[in-house]
């Protein structure tokens, strides 16, 4: 029971695959604007990650060696097929502004790295909890950063005013920078740097 | 651990796909019908929101009955028809443009040269939407379509009821990048067509998306929009497209046969 805790909690901090491995930067740039973008994208990784982990994980024995990255990618892109369907059909507004961005999690480097690290060499629970910690220690990252540029940058949460903007007859004046993707470059960046001042061990090679 | 046999590899290969196909289709065909009526509604919004009358999800289908009249409006005779004809496609809940576009009877080739939206077929027929208002058209949402840089582009585009003025525009289906072409659907994009002139007095097709920022000192700045940076193909795709679908080929014979009608009421 502790070892599955541990592989379900490794990855929110001291493994987490965005700011101690770096992994998955492109999409925590893109759909961080909002905090409801990130949260469906979150939950679409998540998804993908553990099933696809669990998945590996099942067939394991199985698989050659030769083709073992091309089943990952199909049984990857398969599970991102699914998580896009699904989208589609109850959350459309938030599809429409995810657009190409949940396709791409195909290619997100978190994933294939997990079947790859972790679902070819382990048993299908502990794949499964490690994938959904890796979903999770994502997540985590994306709706911090989320939460922050909607606040800063529109005043708002879940599209929800918080700071009454200047442009709506309030005092706050919106960060335009907050809007632009770099700034969640800029935000993970300060992230990274806080965990390796509190925590040095993370930044180690 | 695995064996390495070619007949291994090649099981193996076709197990997961034959699992992974099962379960995309599923998903797929099960899905289809949710995803269209959200498709459908996102359309009405989307009429709703170039309208100017969008207020919140929840009220998009009472308020497009409320307030729109959509009509099928035939293009060559520049007509509203008063009777919806037996096909059932042509029915203004049913119309699809695609299906229509993609019909030899009901749509015709475009000569290259004035094939301006890159579309190839035009439908024969277009629906329209109505704005009423006390029984008087205030304004018309006229669809409109054509390629970008990646893919077609499905919008509308609304007119005051002077036939000048236009007082809104938006895409409601693309492919364009992201921060891009994609900003076509930002709102503030959006606004700077509002209360541009699409004709003059004449009648004359005027409006034109420029390169860069319009000069607002300039006489011509009432007919011109902002391109996008960073978006050159995108913005001329517009631009082409507003220029087939208000000129002769699109809706122009329409909007005239309406000004004749306006002149002969005074």
């Amino acid at each position: 029971m502790n070892k599955s805790l541990r592989i379900l909690s490794a990855p929110l901090i001291k493994e987490n695959p965005i700011i101690v491995q770096v992994l998955g930067i492109c999409s925590a740039l893109a759909v961080t604007s909002k905090l409801e973008t990130a949260i469906v994208m979150s939950l679409a990784v998540i998804f993908v990650t553990a099933f696809a982990n669990t998945a590996v994980s099942l067939i394991r024995r199985q698989v050659p060696g030769s083709i073992r990255i091309i089943v990952e990618m199909t049984i990857i892109a398969s599970l991102v097929i699914i998580a896009d369907q699904l989208i589609k059909a109850f959350a459309f507004s938030v599809s429409k502004q995810l657009s190409v961005y949940v396709g791409l999690i195909i290619t997100n480097c978190i994933i294939l790295g997990r079947t790859e690290a972790f679902g070819l060499k382990n048993a299908p629970l502990a794949s499964f909890l490690d994938g959904l910690g890796n979903g999770l220690g994502y997540s985590l990252i994306l709706l911090t950063v989320a939460s922050v540029r909607e606040l800063f940058g529109a005043g708002k949460l879940l599209g929800f005013t918080i700071l009454r903007a200047n442009t709506e007859g309030g005092w706050y004046v919106p960060n335009g920078l907050l809007v632009l993707p770099a700034s969640a470059f800029f935000l993970i960046g300060l992230i990274i740097w806080a965990l390796r001042t509190v925590k040095p061990e993370t930044g180690k090679e | 651990m695995p064996s390495e046999s070619p007949r291994k590899t090649f099981l193996v290969a076709l197990g997961v796909c034959l699992v992974c196909s099962v379960l995309v289709s599923t998903a797929v065909v099960g899905l289809r019908q949710r995803q269209q009526a959200n498709r459908e509604l996102d359309k009405l919004k989307n009429i709703l929101l170039a309208a100017d009358l969008y207020t919140e999800d929840a009220a998009v289908r009472q308020t497009f009955d409320a307030k729109i009249r959509p009509a099928l409006v035939d293009l060559s005779g520049g007509r509203i028809l008063s009777e919806t004809p037996a096909d059932k496609r042509l029915d203004p809940i049913n119309f699809d443009i695609k299906v229509i576009a993609r019909d030899p009877k009901l749509s015709q080739a475009i000569p290259p040269a004035e094939n301006l939206a890159g579309i190839g077929r035009r439908p024969g027929y277009m629906v329209i939407y109505q704005v009423m208002e006390n029984e008087q058209v205030v304004r018309l949402i006229l669809p409109v379509y054509g390629k970008g840089l990646w893919s077609t582009m499905y919008g509308f585009i609304a007119l005051k009821n002077d036939l000048q003025m236009v007082t809104g525009f938006i895409f409601y289906e693309h492919g364009e990048t992201p921060g891009l072409g994609g900003e076509i659907d930002n709102p503030r994009w959006r606004a700077k067509w509002i209360g541009k002139r699409a004709f003059d007095e004449s009648g004359e097709l005027k409006i034109e998306v420029v390169k860069g920022t319009v000069d607002p000192a300039s006489p011509q700045a009432q007919y011109q929009v902002d391109g996008l940076s960073g978006a050159t193909l995108t913005t001329r795709g517009i631009d082409n497209l507003v220029q087939f679908w208000l000129g002769e080929n699109g809706y122009g014979p329409f909007l005239q046969n309406l000004r004749a009608k306006e002149v002969a009421h005074e």
